[in-house]
């Protein structure tokens, strides 16, 4: 029974100490790439595959307890809200002009959202109206 | 009805398995909060008229989510090596991406899988393409995704089709 409790202790800090590592790797890559696309992918590791580890190390660390099925509850809307606002910041780049370098033929679509936009705001008067 | 019940035992197993309570005030503020959270859904569901639907098997998603985890594995390595290399990312590069699912929940699965596999990100979604930025594209990215899409499709329950 120690011998196991001695794999899952090893396995679980394993986890543990890569997930950090990744999130390093995400944090030196944040502040070393030049330019904000770049970044967004220097946070996905961190996102990711630390985000991941690290829950996994844990909820190996914690046994079969509550506080192992609040983790993976966490672990999972993590995995499924952490794609989604990445993708929410990179469209807002995409929509309010700022495209990395030879990019430029997506602009033109931008223009269009920008009048519908502007439309939409014309017409908004109260939201609630006719729902309540 | 009885989607309405089964979300609020789903509800009401979740807020016993966060609160670990079982005092008689703090169960009444948790049947309230099941009972106000299933009238905000309903009255969403009304006031929209746009019924989110699950059409995917079950047990193709969790052999996709195998595959996804060892997708995510092998594109966090690379990018990790970008980072840690002295170069700077300069084969930055944004495309469009095919787009062959019919539902939207399989649409969101296959976008959210772009963005969370480091390297990729989806940057909006067009009728029938994803726009997608890479910050190291090569020529085999293109299959790799195509490859993926193509599972995605799989996992999706066919017949249903377009739910509006």
């Amino acid at each position: 029974m120690s011998i196991l409790n001695l794999v899952f202790e090893i396995f679980s800090w394993v986890a543990i100490l890569l997930g950090s590592a990744f999130m390093v790797i995400g944090a030196i890559g944040t502040l070393r790439f030049p330019d904000f696309w770049s970044r967004v992918h220097a946070v996905s590791v961190a996102d990711s595959a630390g985000m991941l580890l690290l829950t996994l190390g844990m909820c190996i660390q914690g046994g079969f307890t509550l506080v192992t099925v609040k983790l993976i509850i966490i672990g999972i809307f993590l995995f499924i809200t952490g794609p989604t606002a990445t993708h929410a910041v990179a469209n807002a780049a995409l929509v309010s002009g700022f495209l990395p370098k030879g990019a430029d033929r997506f602009r033109r679509k931008i223009v269009i959202a920008d009048n519908a936009a502007k439309k939409a705001k014309k017409k908004k008067r109260s939201p609630l109206k006719g729902m309540l | 009805m009885i989607q309405g019940i089964i979300a609020a035992l789903g509800l009401a197993a979740l807020w016993l398995l966060m609160s670990g309570l079982y005092k008689t005030l703090i169960l009444i503020f948790g049947a309230l909060s099941v009972l106000l959270t299933i009238f905000i859904i309903r009255r969403m569901d009304k006031v929209d008229n746009h019924k989110l639907g699950y059409d995917i098997g079950v047990f193709s998603t969790i052999g996709y989510l195998i595959w996804l985890l060892k997708e995510i594995a092998k594109s966090n390595m690379a990018v990790s090596k970008i980072i840690l290399s002295s170069k700077q990312p300069d084969q930055q590069k944004m495309f469009e991406v095919p787009v062959t699912q019919q539902s939207e929940i399989a649409q969101v699965i296959f976008a959210n899988s772009i963005t969370l596999t480091p390297g990729t990100v989806t940057v909006e979604s067009e009728d029938d393409h994803f726009i997608v930025h890479a910050i190291d594209f090569a020529e085999g990215d293109m299959e790799a995704l195509a490859d993926m899409d193509a599972r995605v499709t799989a996992i999706e329950t066919t017949g249903s089709g377009d739910n509006s």
